[in-house]
């Protein structure tokens, strides 16, 4: 057989040029424009983008290139498909999921590659984050609690491994994420009191690298911040959205859900750790260096899995490295990433449930706003401050902006007993409104906000700044809209067909800046006329 | 209205609405009886009409005018689906597995199945949740006890028998994992005194116990008139059909062009970049800001008063008042 000089060329290059087409974890350490390659576009969780082509002297210009409609055919879900996903975006392909299914777009088109779908067995199907990619692999996790490993190129069933037990209420949200040679996955599942953890799983076969426990074992360190053994293996602190990493201390932060029975904290006295926290962990063993609490003893359903967004600043004249995390109870965060140590703890909403914070920063419960029999009035709601749509920090600006909702819920404890089951209560959402806030990192006060008029209150959507001098996000009236990072003036909007359901992303093919952004089922792509 | 968008519902909005929707219907019919709540169960199914498992094609061509309580059962069901909980166990293998285990089980494992002296919860147990309700995970056990754990046989039981009570445990599961479903309590527990001189320095300018207000608390229930005085807005649960709102709660609109002209009615939407209004006439009339330069838009909210009065209240004024105006029947 003759080969063609063409064909001898490609027998030699195809397998180097199939690697290098992949994502090589090392990458993600330095991400290049023309890639999106994690949930978050980079480790640090900042969703600043250094593109600028689309900036302020040519926003109004700002047009549509392309719209997918994510069409999964009948929803497990009662509610409609919703895209909360950020897609990752690698060598002009766009990857993101609904609940079950996932699909890959050209990101120039916006034409589909492929769909997978997943045959669920059931779990709540609230909401899917994304996916992670690790070489030539794709990951995402299933309401049914299955991490699915498919080809990247063409969609094609690897293996699936369980992680959690679905009978026990647990369900999946969080895009995986890939650090070296670890796919750390979390969970949801308040509805049943089961423990949370975090896992690090192998790319290759899907078995457990480490586990994490966000409830100490009787006897463990943390332990003595609950009553007994069956209230810690009750105990929730669920990790349901992907968190951040720091190469150079080879830290990873996690945010940690509500303690459980939700709303019932008359069976588990005591601060619960390490529920309602940030955790600080090596990627390569699960093992615990730093935490900081930012709910002890949480009764309001307050998850604080909101994001550990990492950057470096100057507190007192000295550079430190920072994190910084806008949680839903209400309260900015700022703390030494290196230690944990708190630097700020300031609400960025009117709260009523605190009594302050502690030496450690961490803020005290007042005993008088946790769920009664007849009601606790409290704000803010149980949705929160905030929730899981993603903040950004402007290295520009030097500003962290959260979208924000000051809100009031009435708390009922439902079930007295000594060991409540369930939520053992629930609440009842009294009034919302919505608004986009600038808060200076290193006081946490609020630097500028502007509350969205008209209906939908509580609502939120996530954020995306760039180097064009421009933030991105949505409103609860279905607008698409740009503002200027530095003073909140609006300079752009798109209205679309529902307002923004995920954090928008941005990258750069061919000389090309585009703008993604997620309403609905709908995937809409913006870009500039040539 | 609030609007509920279907896509960005979250739990929060899911529980906002249920309690509301619930809570403004007090004189359903049951249509069929709900299975007796275990005696003392804080989480026992709230008072209503059983949930019929319906298809999902008959749940989205629901008939718009739709009977409350065929609403209320759509919801029910929309619930638990949202929740993921599976098809209820038949009421009546529920009865019969909770009559029989109370007297052979209740004595360790609690009369409600979650914990006794010595023996554990079955209602979070891992075991009895893979059963699910068909007694082949719990049948073993039961028959067999468990001697090293000090849980003594039970060979006698049919497995007719050990079904139904694997239809009670599963139920009591459901009953915990359903939080849209918890009986609230006696709510009802402030001081109708103050809570009327409350009243008459704070609300009285609007509202009456002698005209608006007259009867109020025989068309609300307890929870209901809570959550419609401290904010009075009408929810309607995602895609249901629901009561119209009420015209009171209507923001209205003042629109002064830079001419001059003025326009008022009924607001319709507004957002950062138009308004939107409805005049007297029933006509529709839109602007957008950036194509009317100078105009100014005077929004009236008839519930601003409520969302200020949320800052001030302490939780005994919120029972006092609640108090009082459940004197008002």
């Amino acid at each position: 057989m003759k080969l063609s000089r063409f064909s001898i060329a490609a027998l030699f290059c195809a397998p180097l040029c199939l690697w290098a087409q992949g994502l090589d974890p090392s990458s993600i350490l330095h991400p290049k424009p023309d890639t999106w390659p994690t949930y978050n576009g980079d480790y640090s969780g900042k969703r600043f983008s250094p593109l600028k082509q689309i900036n302020q002297g040519n926003i109004k210009n700002l047009q549509m290139a392309w719209l997918f409609h994510a069409n999964t055919g009948p929803s497990a879900s009662p509610f409609g498909v919703t895209i909360k996903s950020t897609p990752l975006e690698l060598d002009g392909v766009l990857y993101f999921t609904v609940p079950d299914h996932a699909w890959a777009v050209d990101a120039r088109t916006g034409r589909e590659i492929w769909h997978y779908k997943w045959e669920s067995k059931g779990g709540i199907h609230t909401g899917n984050r994304g996916v992670g990619i690790y070489h030539n692999w794709v990951f995402f996790e299933t309401p049914d609690d299955h991490l699915i490993s498919l080809e990247k190129d063409s969609g094609k069933f690897r293996w699936a491994v369980e992680i959690a037990d679905l009978a026990q209420e647990y369900f999946s949200t969080p895009a995986p994420l890939i650090i070296g040679n670890h796919v750390i996955v979390g969970l949801g599942g308040d509805s049943l009191d089961v423990p949370g953890f975090l896992e690090s799983r192998d790319p290759e076969t899907g078995a457990v690298q480490w586990h994490f426990n966000t409830e100490p074992r009787p006897g463990e360190k943390g332990s003595e911040t609950w009553p007994n053994a069956q209230s810690m293996t009750h105990g929730g602190g669920m990790t349901w959205l992907t968190g951040t990493y720091d190469p150079e201390l080879n830290l990873l932060y996690w945010g940690t859900g509500n303690p459980n029975p939700v709303h019932a904290g008359q069976g588990r006295k005591g601060d619960n750790l390490w529920t309602c926290s940030i955790v600080a962990l090596n990627p390569d063993t699960g093992k615990l260096v730093w935490w900081f609490q930012s709910s002890p003893h949480d009764t309001h359903d307050w998850d604080n899995i909101e994001e550990p967004v990492l950057f470096d600043g100057e507190i007192d004249g000295q550079k430190r490295k920072l994190l910084a995390q806008a949680a839903r109870n209400g309260y900015f965060f700022v703390l030494d990433r290196t230690t944990g140590k708190n630097i700020v703890s300031n609400p960025f909403v009117d709260i009523n449930w605190s009594k302050g914070v502690d030496s450690r920063g961490e803020p005290i419960p007042n005993p008088d706003k946790e769920p009664k029999t007849d009601g606790a009035l409290v704000n803010p709601a149980s949705g929160g401050a905030t929730n899981w749509p993603p903040p950004s920090f402007d290295p520009e600006t030097g500003l962290f902006y959260v979208s924000a909702s000051p809100s009031y819920s009435v708390y009922y404890l439902t079930d007295t007993s000594e060991r409540p089951e369930g939520y053992g209560g629930r609440d009842s959402g009294v009034w919302a409104e919505s608004a986009l806030e600038a808060l200076d990192y290193k006081t946490g006060r609020i630097q500028w906000r502007h509350v969205f008029p008209g209906d939908g209150g509580g609502d939120l959507s996530g954020i995306l700044t760039t180097a064009g001098k421009l933030l991105f996000t949505g409103d609860p009236s279905a607008n698409f809209i740009a503002f200027n990072p530095e003073n909140g003036k609006i300079l752009w909007h798109a209205g679309l067909t529902s307002s923004v359901s995920n954090g928008p992303m941005t990258y750069e093919l061919d000389g090309r800046q585009y703008l993604i952004v997620g309403a609905g089922d709908m995937l809409y792509a913006f870009t500039l006329p040539r | 209205m609030r609007r509920i968008k279907p896509g960005k519902l979250c739990c929060f909005l899911l529980s906002t609405c249920f309690l509301t929707f619930a809570a403004q219907q007090p004189q359903q019919p049951q249509t069929t009886p709900p299975p007796e709540p275990p005696p003392g169960a804080a989480n026992g199914p709230q008072p209503g009409p059983a949930a019929k498992p319906q298809g999902k094609d008959d749940r989205t061509a629901a008939p718009a005018q739709q009977t409350p309580a065929a609403n209320n059962a759509a919801v029910q069901e929309a619930v638990r689906n949202f929740l993921a909980i599976g098809a209820p166990p038949d009421p009546a293998a529920v009865k019969r597995g909770q009559a029989i285990f109370i007297p052979t089980c209740g004595f360790c494992h609690g009369s409600n199945a979650n914990g006794g002296a010595t023996g554990p919860d079955l209602v979070r147990s891992v075991l009895v949740l893979h059963d699910n309700g068909t007694g082949k995970e719990i049948g073993p056990v039961v028959h067999n006890g468990r001697p090293g754990k000090g849980m003594p046989s039970f060979p006698n039981l049919t497995d007719a028998q050990i079904k139904d009570i694997a239809a009670f445990l599963l139920e009591r599961n459901q009953a915990a994992a359903n939080r849209m479903n918890y009986k609230i309590l006696n709510i009802v527990t402030g001081d109708p005194k103050q809570g009327q001189a409350y009243f008459a320095a704070h609300c009285a300018a609007c509202h009456s116990p002698d005209g608006d207000l007259a009867h109020i608390a025989t068309k609300f229930e307890p929870v209901g008139l809570q959550s419609r005085f401290l904010y009075p807005k009408t929810e309607h649960f995602p895609g249901m059909p629901g009561p119209p709102p009420d015209p009171r709660e209507q923001k209205t609109v003042t629109i002064t062009l830079a001419s001059g002209q003025t326009y008022s009615g009924k607001l319709d939407r507004i957002d950062d970049f138009s308004v939107s209004f409805t005049d007297s006439n029933g006509e529709h009339h839109s602007w957008l800001f950036e194509d009317e330069k100078g105009i100014d838009v005077q929004v009236h909210d008839p519930l601003k008063a409520h969302a200020e009065l949320l800052r001030q209240y302490s939780n005994a004024d919120m029972h006092n008042i609640l108090a009082y105006l459940e004197t008002l029947k």
